[in-house]
């Protein structure tokens, strides 16, 4: 409520779409977070549904290392970014040149995936684990190939679950402030923007109206998500 | 094994993602016994760096675990009766409850501490003090407890199970202790364990909420991150790990079997 009572009054929600500085900081949030969505469903779905669908040896070892990531908050996985793309980070000292990009969106974007990788394969293969493999045996019998079982059988078979992974992962990398914190010091997203105002410019009604379009945009998202798959996920980060 | 070109490019995938996950990781731990980072691994294997994040941020590492103790003491008070209570009387009121309660799960943490400072911020006493800070990790926590004990309750006959009880002359209170809590346990364990889990790797809130005498140990890694050599903060991340990683297995065998029990 503090949002409306400043100077600008409720027309501040109207000033986040007409400054500039805000509406550019907007667009690029959902640009980052979309192409975050988009890399890990791609990357999640695929290794989850081999995950789920092969056993072998090692497989444990694997899901371990892909869920370990559910415990660390956003500021850790910021850390570990730098660890590969900072300036002392493990390309930069392999690769000839100077190859440094944890610090731009490249960094930012690496950071929100490794953050969605795990929350996108557990819902993903909670899915799969209730497909039933028999439908993918008749389509392959009926002569269909690999390519039309994934397009006709399991997609349609997973897509609620996709769907509600996708709104998780995008709905979380609106909001990740702590990878934010360590990468984005040169890059205006939303959460970033959110804590600047507030400590910094002592703008605290931009800050509030910002947390409001924000946690309004999530918990849509994630209602979406929840009622077509049921799994509760921390939009932490 | 793995015959076919899907299933040769699946295994491809679900690799690199696993590297690129699992890498990062390696260096840390790797960076934080290192004697020196930048000449590499050639400059020894110590463990100097550890002893000095002990002295510097000792601190951060009590206070984060005497906050996780406390939030699992604080969310098991709330959230044991608030899920007994919406688990006894289904209906619409207590999804609405229930939607109430889940609703700091999908609000950005940055958000739900901005409101926390706006209403609370000008009482001094209470702004300053390590409670504030357990407010917030009451608040993103408790839902995690709810619905974990909510969905053990939700799936046995609790209505039958208390009348055959109350008949044989239990009162409410032999009832709750004695068929209500039992029952509950492995939502309780899963819950619990979720909630240490959680308050332990908090940085969102607390980073807001905190003051310079009142480090977490989230919020430590992110001060030794901006401003100690690259050594120390790997060093105090390895911590983390090993503080973190025993909780996350734990907390996942505890879901697993939670999970199993309510189907």
């Amino acid at each position: 409520m503090v949002s409306g009572e400043s100077e600008a009054g409720w027309a501040i929600y109207l000033d986040i779409l007409r400054k500039p500085r805000y509406l550019n900081t907007l667009v690029l949030t959902v640009l980052v977070s979309l192409a975050t969505t988009v890399a890990a469903l791609a990357i999640s779905t695929t290794a989850g549904m081999f995950l789920s669908r092969n056993r072998f040896k090692g497989r444990g070892i694997l899901l371990s290392i892909m869920t370990l990531p559910l415990a660390f908050p956003g500021v850790v996985i910021g850390f570990l970014i730098i660890l590969l793309g900072g300036r002392q980070g493990l390309v930069n000292q392999i690769t000839p040149g100077h190859v440094v990009f944890a610090y731009s969106v490249v960094g930012l974007f690496l950071g929100y995936l490794y953050f969605s990788i795990p929350r996108v394969l557990l819902t993903v293969m909670a899915a799969a684990e209730k497909l039933d493999p028999e439908l993918e045996e008749a389509a392959r019998t009926l002569g269909a190939s690999p390519y039309r079982v994934v397009v006709n059988v399991i997609l349609p078979g997973l897509m609620p679950s996709l769907v509600a992974a996708g709104a998780i992962a995008f709905a979380t990398a609106m909001g990740a402030f702590g990878t934010a914190f360590t990468l984005a010091t040169n890059i205006d997203v939303i959460p970033m923007v959110i804590y600047t105002e507030f400590t910094l410019s002592a703008n605290i009604a931009m800050a509030a109206a910002l947390s409001i379009v924000l946690g309004i945009v999530t918990w849509a998202l994630l209602l979406i998500a929840r009622s077509l798959s049921g799994t509760t996920v921390a939009a932490g980060g | 094994m793995f015959k076919t070109k899907t299933k040769i490019l699946q295994l491809t995938v679900t690799l690199t993602a696993c590297t690129f996950l699992l890498v990062p990781m390696i260096l840390s731990v790797m960076a934080g016994v290192t004697a020196n980072y930048f000449q590499g691994i050639s400059s020894g294997l110590t463990l100097k760096w550890v002893f000095r994040v002990w002295e510097l941020y000792a601190d951060s590492i009590f206070l984060s675990m005497w906050l996780a103790i406390t939030c699992l003491i604080a969310t098991l008070i709330i959230g044991l009766p608030a899920a007994y209570g919406l688990a006894r009387h289904p209906g619409w009121l207590s999804r609405l409850l229930e939607e109430f309660i889940s609703l700091p799960l999908a609000v950005p943490g940055l958000a739900l501490a901005l409101a926390l400072l706006q209403l609370y911020g000008s009482m001094k006493g209470f702004r300053a003090s390590w409670t504030f800070i357990l407010v917030g990790h009451v608040l993103y926590t408790l839902p995690f407890m709810v619905r974990s004990i909510l969905a053990v309750l939700a799936s046995m006959d609790l209505k039958t199970l208390e009348e055959g009880a109350a008949s044989l002359g239990a009162s409410p209170w032999q009832r709750f202790r004695d068929i209500v809590v039992p029952n509950a346990m492995p939502g309780i364990l899963a819950g619990a364990l979720t909630v240490v889990t959680l308050s332990i790797g908090e940085f969102n809130l607390t980073w807001m909420l905190h003051t310079p005498y009142l480090k977490t140990l989230p919020v430590g890694l992110a001060d030794s991150y901006a401003s100690m050599r690259l050594e120390v903060a790997s060093a105090y991340t390895l911590v983390f790990f090993v503080l973190i990683v025993p909780l996350l297995m734990a907390m996942q065998w505890a879901s697993a079997r939670a999970q199993r029990i309510s189907q």
